[in-house]
């Protein structure tokens, strides 16, 4: 009798282990540091909220290293559910159909309620297929602005931000009179200085909508407004209004010792530069040339978003959908945007922010928001769709730091780099086809 | 002298190990790149096309590729150079010390001990424009420092960062090659009335050329195949392309642009150049070595 119990009891146990085992699904993403052990209390908030199902989230190295690993797994049939990928990569990730489960489809199958329209369509549409459909979840999606030290503006007798390119120059000599070094440096100059400068004056960077057509696209980024631009900042770096500091964002040596007075860098770079300043510097839009444009575009998005790989269960995907939705939600996305400086995804988690005071407490931090969402995205400012995009950004970086040097003029410089970038194009056509 | 086995089978099963270490780890690996070197094929593996030599004519098509050989060129022999004459002049100097000697030997060889990477980040540190002890420094000896603009400055970087732990390594060899001098020829010769530094030219020098050669292998390897790391963390390559070597392309067209078919066909180029010279150092240089 007593063994009869025991061996109920034993059953009973084990039942009950098995509805508490729930399915895992793994995440690799790239976030170290803070935004890291924030990613870790996102999915264990996630966890703790049910428990079907599990998220494990791995951290897997940089963008590139997180990129090259998942593939690598992918080709070892060891793949993680989701993946975090930068937006660069996106065009690889678009082009391998056999590998990935598109977002939308994913949450139709799985049954999870998922609208569209909900989502800032200056962030998603980065990342939507031709016809409109989302094809991964954006998660860190930033914009470059324009970082200030106002200490020395006051210094040099300045009372407003600039908001063009022609008040940048004016401001910098300015400042230059008044004893700063220089008067602007950038970080991830391809990305502000070429991707940004085109869709602010809604000029294509590519051909056939930015790569959003097809496979066949082709650079354009060496028209008039860039050569242009480049050609001005090649003169700026000569007479110090502008300072080259690096292809990533080393720049911000120069704005924190104040070498620099001005920054143009990512929006999410905001919690670094808060953490570093030892003065009081101010947020603006990204600058534009007065005259080349009536009204500046929305400029378009860096960063990362999570796709979804091919190869797992029903079930496991259901805790993929599930955690998506989660991960969308209004406290969740806030949170989020408010804790690492990135942008708001969904409406509502912008209008939830704003409604909490946020951005009237951290002067500055809506700027990339207001940045992003200004008018309709066009053709040109949707987002950039390129194969070997990160190959192409060396080809752009080499080109510009030749301008920089003063070796190649402006025009040479971007027809190369322009020439060089489409064997690229054609190479990633011819693989993908 | 020779040793004879009485059956044919044993030798080979004591060789077994080592063949089959290099078997899996060297040939496997080097077959599959010579393979991948003829594909082109997307990131993820999905599709795969024979494409021919595609690949090696895209690369020797390329100028840029050309110029990539000569940066290869004068950074590995500069390292090798570079990080040889150091550790001599300091293995020379070490080898004197009477007093304090263990101390000093041991702190010099602790840099060999840092991986490449942090070793490169260390140095991109020091130097950097705007807050680098040694580039601050420069600025106020009146040199503009600034590696991320200047492509011969970006070069001395990497060169340095790249020699600076592979001291180590050659000070331990030439110490010991030092030691192993019989004193009794120094004696003779300093008796005989030659002065240190002939002494060293005539006598100490020779009989290091083992050594020496030794360490040229092995440097210009080091330098050819292992630094890729060390410019990742300084430049990056640039500014343009002035630091970037073969292997430096071979990983970033490989792990960061996923171009698996162009990077394989740069690896099996950069196979051949290994092999030419082996060849070269075996065939001609070593004639010139004096071994005891």
């Amino acid at each position: 009798m007593h063994k009869l119990k025991l061996a109920s009891v034993v059953v009973g146990l084990s039942v009950a282990g098995s509805a508490l085992a729930a399915t895992e699904v793994e995440w690799w993403h790239a976030m170290g540091g803070a935004n890291g052990e924030k990613v870790n209390e996102i999915a264990k908030n996630f966890n703790d909220s049910q428990d079907a199902y599990e998220v494990k989230p791995v951290y897997k190295g940089n963008y590139t290293e997180t990129m090259t690993s998942a593939i690598a797994a992918f080709r070892a049939k060891q793949q993680p559910a989701i993946v975090q990928v930068f937006e660069v990569g996106t065009a690889s990730m678009m082009a391998a159909k056999g590998a990935i489960y598109p977002v939308h489809q994913l949450m139709r199958e799985s049954g999870q309620p998922f609208d569209e329209s909900t989502y800032l369509s200056a962030v998603t549409g980065y990342y939507t297929s031709s016809e409109g459909k989302m094809l991964s979840m954006p998660f860190n999606s930033s914009t470059p602005v324009l970082y200030y030290n106002k200490d020395l503006f006051k210094k040099a007798g300045i009372t407003q931000a600039p908001k063009t390119w022609q008040e940048v120059e004016s401001v910098s000599k300015k400042l230059q009179t008044a004893g700063v070094t220089c008067g602007f440096t950038t970080a991830w100059q391809s990305w502000v200085q070429l991707e940004n400068l085109s869709a602010r004056h809604n000029v294509p960077f590519a051909t056939l909508d930015n790569g959003f057509g097809g496979l066949k696209t082709e650079l354009a980024f060496n028209g008039p407004l860039q050569v242009a631009h480049v050609k001005k900042m090649g003169e700026w770096q000569k007479s110090g209004v502008f300072s080259y500091s690096g292809r990533t964002n080393d720049g911000a040596a120069k704005f924190y010792s104040q070498e620099c007075a001005m920054f143009t860098e990512s929006s999410a770079g905001y919690a670094g530069i808060k953490r570093n300043a030892t003065f009081d510097f101010g947020v603006t839009e990204l600058p534009y040339w007065e005259g080349k444009v009536k009204q500046p575009s929305n400029t378009i998005i860096g960063g990362a978003s999570l796709w979804v790989l091919q190869g797992h269960t029903k079930e496991e995907y259901k805790g993929v959908a599930s955690f998506l939705s989660y991960l969308s939600r209004a406290s969740v996305q806030a949170d989020w945007h408010q804790f690492s400086g990135y942008l708001p995804i969904t409406h509502a988690a912008y209008d939830l922010t704003k409604g909490q005071g946020f951005y009237a407490a951290n002067p500055g931090t809506e700027t990339g928001v207001v940045q992003m969402t200004t008018g309709t995205p066009t053709a040109n400012t949707k987002g950039l769709r390129l194969g070997n995009f990160v190959q192409i950004r060396g080809v752009i970086d080499e080109a510009l730091e030749s301008v920089w040097s003063g070796d190649v003029d402006a025009q040479a410089a971007l027809d190369t780099a322009v020439e060089r970038g489409n064997s690229l194009l054609r190479k990633f056509e011819k693989a993908n086809d | 002298m020779t040793v004879t086995f009485p059956q044919k089978g044993l030798p080979w099963l004591l060789l077994l190990p080592q063949l089959v270490v290099t078997a899996i780890f060297f040939l496997w690996p080097a077959e599959q790149a010579l393979e991948q070197a003829f594909y082109l094929e997307d990131a993820f593996g999905l599709s795969r096309e024979f494409v021919g030599f595609e690949n090696f004519i895209d690369l020797f098509t390329d100028p840029l590729y050309y110029q990539s050989i000569l940066t290869t060129l004068f950074f590995s022999f500069s390292v090798a150079v570079v990080g040889m004459s150091v550790a001599l002049l300091l293995a020379v100097m070490a080898d004197r010390i009477i007093r304090g000697k263990l101390a000093y030997q041991t702190l010099l060889i602790w840099p060999y001990a840092v991986a490449p990477a942090l070793a490169g980040v260390l140095w991109w540190i020091l130097f950097d424009p705007s807050m680098g002890p040694i580039a601050l420094w420069l600025k106020s000896a009146g040199v503009d420092w600034n590696h991320y603009l200047n492509g011969n400055q970006a070069m001395i970087l990497v060169v340095i960062a790249s020699t600076w732990k592979q001291i180590s390594y050659n000070f331990l060899f030439f110490l010991a090659g030092l030691q192993a001098v019989p004193r009794s020829l120094i004696e003779a010769a300093a008796i005989d009335g030659a002065s240190p530094f002939k002494r060293f030219w005539t006598i100490v020098f020779p009989l290091l050329s083992p050594t020496t050669f030794f360490l040229l292998v092995v440097n210009l390897v080091y330098a050819f195949f292992e630094t890729f790391g060390v410019i990742d963390a300084t430049t990056k390559g640039g500014p343009g392309q002035s630091t970037t070597t073969l292997v430096y392309k071979v990983f970033d067209d490989g792990f960061v642009g996923l171009d698996l078919g162009g990077s394989a066909a740069q690896s099996v180029v950069l196979m051949g150049i290994v092999g030419l010279m082996t060849v070269i150092q075996f065939r001609f240089i070593e004639r010139k070595v004096q071994y005891s």
